[in-house]
C-alpha cells in the first residue's frame, strides 16, 4: 500500500506537469487569435463561417488569421485530455505498473478509434 | 460580437467555478445558458458545452493532480467504460430530433438533484465503513487523499466495482448524445455505488471528463458544431474559473459541496424539459 502511494505520487506529478504545459499553449493561442478578433473586428473568413478542417486551419494559422488560431487553440485543448491519456502511459511503465501500462493503453486505443470515426 | 464574448467569457469563469467544485462539467450550466439566454440552436449548445467540459477538466486536474486529491487508477480503469460509450452515444446523436434531447437532458438534471437531495438528508458525508471488494484488490484501486477542510488524510476501500463500471458506460454514452461530461452520473458511480468519499469522486469525475468529452469532441469539431466565437471565450474563462474553483473545492465541506448543487441542478433541469414542450422562460 506505501509503496502503492508513493508510486501513484511521482505518476501524478508527472502527468500535472505535462498538463499545465499542454494547457497554457492552448489558452495562449486561443487568447492570441480572440484578441485579433476583438481588435480588427474580423474573423479572416467570409460572413458566420469559421475552418473545421484541420489543413485549412493550418493555413488559417499561417496567415495569422483570427479564427484559424482560436479553432487551433479549441483542438489543443481537445487534445490535452488525450495527452494526459499518452503520458499516464509512460508515467505506469516508468514505475513498472503494468496491469495499469495496460489499461491506459487500451483507453488510448478506444480514444483514437473514436477519433477516426470521427473524421468520417 | 463583444457582447456574445463578454457574456461567453463571465458564463465561462462561473462555470469552470463551479464545474471544478462539484465535479459535474460546466457542460450543465453552458448548455442552457446557449439554448435559452442566446436562442443559439441546440447544435452549438452541445458543441460549446463539449468545450467547457475539456476546459474543466484539464484546468482543475492540474491542482487535483497537485495536490493529490483525484484518484488516477480509478479514473483509468473507469474510462474504459466512459470512452466505449461515448463514441455510442455520438454517432447516435443524429438520429434523436431536439425534443428528445431536451427532455433526457432535463430529467438527468431533475434526476442528479433528487439524488443529491437524498444523500444531504441521509447525512453521510461523515467516514463509512466499506469493505473493498476483490476488484478494488485486483485493480489497487483503494486509496487515500488529503481533505484540507477537515486538515488529516483520509484512507478510503472502494466497493461496488462492476456496479460503478456499468453506470459509467451510461455515462459515456449520455456525454456523446447530450454534449455534457455527465460528471452527475459520474460522482453519482464513485459517490454512490462505489462509496468513495465526495472531494476524490467530485475531482476523479473532472479528470474522466475530459476524457470522455475528447472522444466525441472530434466528432464536434469536425462537422462545425463547435463555434469559435462561442468555444474561445467560454474556454478561456472555464480555465481561470476552474483554476479557482479547484482550490476552492479542498476547503469546502463536503456537506456545502451538495447543499449548493440541489437547487441549480432543480431548476435547469425543469426549465430544459418546458424548453422541450416550446414554453420558453
Amino acid at each position: 500500500m506505501k509503496e502503492t502511494r508513493k508510486e501513484m505520487l511521482e505518476v501524478e506529478i508527472i502527468i500535472g506537469k505535462i498538463m499545465r504545459i499542454g494547457v497554457l499553449i492552448s489558452a495562449l493561442i486561443m487568447l492570441l487569435g480572440f484578441i485579433m478578433f476583438l481588435v480588427t473586428g474580423h474573423s479572416g473568413y467570409p460572413g458566420d463561417s469559421f475552418p473545421t478542417a484541420l489543413l485549412a486551419i493550418y493555413h488559417g494559422i499561417l496567415a495569422f488569421k483570427p479564427y484559424a488560431l482560436m479553432m487551433g487553440g479549441v483542438y489543443l485543448l481537445i487534445l490535452t485530455p488525450i495527452l494526459r491519456v499518452v503520458i499516464s502511459i509512460y508515467a505506469f511503465y516508468k514505475e513498472n505498473d503494468f496491469l495499469y501500462v495496460k489499461i491506459t493503453s487500451l483507453v488510448l486505443l478506444i480514444l483514437i478509434i473514436s477519433v477516426i470515426v470521427g473524421h468520417k | 460580437m463583444l457582447q456574445t464574448a463578454l457574456l461567453m467569457l463571465l458564463v465561462g469563469v462561473f462555470a469552470g467555478t463551479m464545474g471544478a467544485i462539484l465535479g459535474i462539467g460546466g457542460g450543465m450550466i453552458v448548455t442552457p445558458i446557449v439554448t435559452l439566454a442566446m436562442g443559439l440552436d441546440i447544435k452549438y449548445a452541445i458543441g460549446a458545452s463539449i468545450i467547457a467540459v475539456i476546459a474543466t477538466s484539464s484546468g482543475s486536474t492540474i491542482a487535483f493532480l497537485k495536490d493529490d486529491v483525484l484518484n488516477l487508477r480509478v479514473a483509468m480503469f473507469l474510462e474504459i467504460a466512459t470512452t466505449i460509450g461515448a463514441i455510442v452515444g455520438a454517432l447516435l446523436t443524429g438520429a434523436f430530433d431536439p425534443f428528445i434531447l431536451y427532455i433526457l437532458f432535463g430529467a438527468l438534471l431533475v434526476f442528479s438533484s433528487w439524488n443529491m437531495y437524498r444523500k444531504l438528508h441521509r447525512g453521510e458525508e461523515g467516514l463509512q465503513k466499506v469493505t473493498a471488494d476483490k476488484w478494488a484488490k485486483k485493480f489497487k484501486l483503494n486509496s487515500s487523499y488529503y481533505d484540507k477542510n477537515l486538515q488529516k488524510q483520509i484512507d478510503y476501500q472502494v466497493e461496488n466495482v462492476p456496479q460503478g463500471f456499468l453506470i459509467m458506460l451510461g455515462a459515456g454514452l449520455a456525454s456523446g448524445m447530450l454534449g455534457i461530461g455527465s460528471g452527475a452520473f459520474k460522482v453519482m458511480a464513485m459517490d454512490g455505488a462505489m462509496k468513495m468519499p465526495l472531494k476524490p469522486s467530485s475531482a476523479t469525475s473532472n479528470l474522466m471528463m475530459g476524457v470522455t468529452a475528447a472522444a466525441s469532441a472530434t466528432v464536434y469539431f469536425f462537422n462545425g458544431s463547435i463555434r469559435p466565437d462561442l468555444a474561445v471565450p467560454l474556454a478561456l474563462g472555464i480555465l481561470g474559473g476552474s483554476a479557482l474553483g479547484s482550490r476552492i473545492m479542498q476547503h469546502l465541506p463536503s456537506r456545502i459541496i451538495r447543499i449548493i448543487f440541489i437547487p441549480i441542478l432543480l431548476y435547469l433541469g425543469l426549465q430544459m424539459i418546458l424548453k422541450g414542450f416550446g414554453v420558453a422562460i
